[in-house]
């Protein structure tokens, strides 16, 4: 009874830090929410047993993307986000669309065979079991996992260098070509981060 | 033991612990003061008490009572929360350290750890990885310049030995086969020859260690590695702007990290409380905290000494040390490891 | 046991207290004299020029993602360091590959000196 009170408390939590996260005007503020959100999901995990999942959840999403994320923004100065008009149409048909999708993937999700709920503490937990689970059973994704992060290392340097001769002095005006650099930056961190998600 | 007394006797541990914690961070800020001055053939603070010894008192009642100045350039919420996430996150990392053995106080059979977790390594890399927020939020909501650029300066290098230093364990993990602390010194167990102990040191991680300790001393900032708030080009680094109060809070999450590496670097090389035992009953008891005491203090003297004979690192040769020296010395370690392990299996 | 985790959070807590409360109650005895000059950001004496935040160089951005990757191989290699008594010789086979291919990676880094910084 006191797991599921707990639950409930951080999936709202949850909710709240994402909600947030969008009505924040300003990076740094949605990026700390995001933050929150991924911590109470690790909570969440822990919750349902799944201590390792929860460990890791806190070291690389809390730790280590959203880092980077909070880097960008110290580095590139983000200022407060303008807020347009916005148009009437996405409001009207927007929010209903979105409940009907949610309801749908819900009612889906629900109906598909071999789904219940989970029990608190049933889900795969100990780091052992976790072990087992990646280097036997599923040692095929675990290998391609690899090739994806050398994709991501070699995207994020190829986007991210500047444009310039290995042993060339560095040109007159160094800031204003970091500068360029920083600005072209953008779809480099996106597209790692996509490769990180799909992984 | 029911849900009461576990809370009532977690209770009481955090208490012990927090008050120990914070004092030894006290002392540890007068030690540092004697013996660098010692090194620096100066006296080190003499006028407060006896040697000195009541000095972290009057320092610390200084920080309470000090104007905290809150300059308006500052993006309050975070210029406050910054300085409270880095002490909770340096803090809170004690609670999965054990200090010895399981004892049995008035009938409670209790380990001498807060708590007794079976990921405790992981939990520490955890909290250690959402501690760098406290210093990089510092840094940008200063809104000063050499506050942000040390801001910047410490993020980067903190998450580049971050790497080094979680490569470095996994030699450790590779011997113990587990994640929790308790079980990683009980690994260490035992002697070769009746002399040797049978840590993991002497288990073939020398090159480990080192490489823990090095990326260790970036992690907590400290000299060689104390750019962020190298005093000759940055001012005070990320905590510039930061007075009274505040101030008092990163630095007692610096020192509190300083804990927090020693210990984790006594549980996983040195063999943690394990050490010759004799005596009396009671004796045999107390024994195991003092050795693993012992280690830790052996650890913090390192830090002082190192801090009063290196000078400092240049960002650049900083920045190729971590990830030219160290990240490969960490992945050859393993490999190496794996690869005797394996083949005496 | 996930009632283990408890005084973890609880430990937290009594952590935040801490500084939250001398925070706020010596807020009572603090002197508070605030200046022009005092309140304005530390620049060794000399009236600042324009606001801190600007754009800092990229090298910073390139250590950020490197470390991001890295610490992902990291969290593969823990559990697997952790099962490998049970994996013997083929979790080294496979580590193997998995290492291999990162490696690789961790040279061509080198070659592109991603990993310089001047």
């Amino acid at each position: 009874m006191l797991h599921l009170i707990l639950f409930s408390v951080f999936a709202v939590i949850a909710v709240a830090g994402a909600l947030n996260l969008l009505v924040q005007r300003h990076p740094i503020s949605s990026a700390l929410s995001l933050i929150v959100v991924m911590g109470s999901l690790a909570v969440e995990y822990l919750l349902l047993g799944a201590e390792f999942v929860a460990a890791i959840q806190v070291i690389i999403y809390a730790g280590a993307i959203m880092v980077l994320f909070v880097f960008v923004i110290m580095l590139l100065n983000a200022g407060v986000e303008e807020r347009t008009k916005g148009s009437k149409v996405a409001l009207i048909l927007g929010f209903p669309a979105m409940l009907v999708g949610g309801l749908l993937v819900a009612w889906v999700l629900l109906r598909a065979p071999n789904v219940g709920s989970v029990n608190v503490g049933a889900m795969y937990g100990p780091p052992k079991a976790i072990g087992w689970l990646l280097f036997h059973d599923f040692l095929l994704p675990f290998e391609v996992t690899s090739v994806l992060v050398l994709i991501a290392i070699m995207g994020a340097v190829v986007l991210a260098s500047p444009v310039r001769s290995r042993f060339s002095r560095p040109q007159p005006e160094p800031e204003r070509q970091a500068l360029k650099a920083a600005a072209g930056t953008e779809p480099a961190h996106e597209e790692t981060v996509t490769a990180r998600r799909s992984s | 033991m029911t849900l009461g007394t576990f809370i009532i006797v977690s209770v009481i541990k955090i208490v012990i612990a927090l008050f120990v914690l914070l004092t030894g961070v006290a002392y540890t800020v007068w030690l540092e003061r004697k013996l660098v001055g010692r090194i620096q053939n100066r006296w080190g603070p003499t006028r407060v008490g006896p040697f000195g010894l009541l000095q972290p008192l009057a320092d610390g009642a200084k920080f309470l009572f000090k104007e905290d100045i809150t300059p308006p350039h500052v993006y309050k919420p975070l210029y406050i929360a910054a300085p409270m996430i880095a002490m909770i996150f340096a803090v809170t990392s004690m609670a999965v350290i054990p200090i010895g053995d399981w004892v049995t106080v008035a009938g409670v059979h209790t380990p001498l750890q807060i708590t007794d977790v079976n990921i405790g390594l992981l939990i520490i890399l955890g909290i250690t990885s959402i501690g760098v927020y406290g210093i990089a939020l510092a840094g940008w909501a200063s809104n000063s310049k050499y506050s942000l650029l040390g801001g910047l300066r410490a993020t980067a290098q903190m998450i580049s030995y971050e790497v080094a230093l979680g490569l470095s364990l996994v030699g450790v993990l590779i011997l113990s086969g587990t994640f929790s602390l308790r079980g990683i010194v009980d690994a260490q167990a035992g002697t070769w020859w009746g002399w040797l102990p049978k840590w993991n040191f002497f288990q073939g991680q020398f090159v480990a260690f080192f490489v823990y300790l090095m990326a260790a001393f970036a992690e907590t900032n400290r000299v060689p590695f104390d750019l962020p708030e190298a005093e000759t080009e940055l001012v005070a680094g990320y905590h510039t702007e930061y007075s009274a109060m505040k101030f008092a809070m990163f630095f007692m999450a610096e020192y509190a990290n300083m804990f927090t590496v020693a210990c984790l670097a006594s549980l996983l090389f040195l063999g943690g409380w394990h050490g010759p035992l004799f005596g009396p009953t009671w004796l045999q008891e107390i024994l195991p905290v003092f050795w693993f005491a012992l280690r830790v203090f052996a650890f913090i003297f390192l830090y002082i000494w190192i801090r009063g004979t290196l000078p400092r690192f240049r960002y650049d040769q900083l920045m190729k040390f971590g990830w030219k020296v160290l990240l490969p010395l960490a992945v050859a370690n393993l490999v190496i490891t794996g690869l005797v392990v394996a083949l005496r299996a | 046991m996930p009632q283990n985790y408890v005084p973890i959070f609880l430990f937290m807590g009594v952590a935040f207290a801490i500084p939250a409360v001398t925070l706020v109650l010596f807020k009572l005895v603090r002197p508070e004299n605030p200046h022009k000059t005092k309140l304005m950001p530390y620049e060794c004496g000399i009236t600042p020029l324009d606001d801190a935040r600007g754009r800092y160089t990229v090298r910073f951005y390139i250590v950020a993602i490197l470390f991001v990757v890295f610490d992902v191989e990291t969290i593969f290699l823990l559990p697997w360091a952790v099962r490998f008594r049970w994996l013997g010789k083929f979790g080294l086979l496979e580590m193997g590959i998995f290492l291999g291919i990162l490696i690789v990676g961790y040279i061509w880094i080198w070659k592109k000196g991603a990993l310089e910084w001047v």
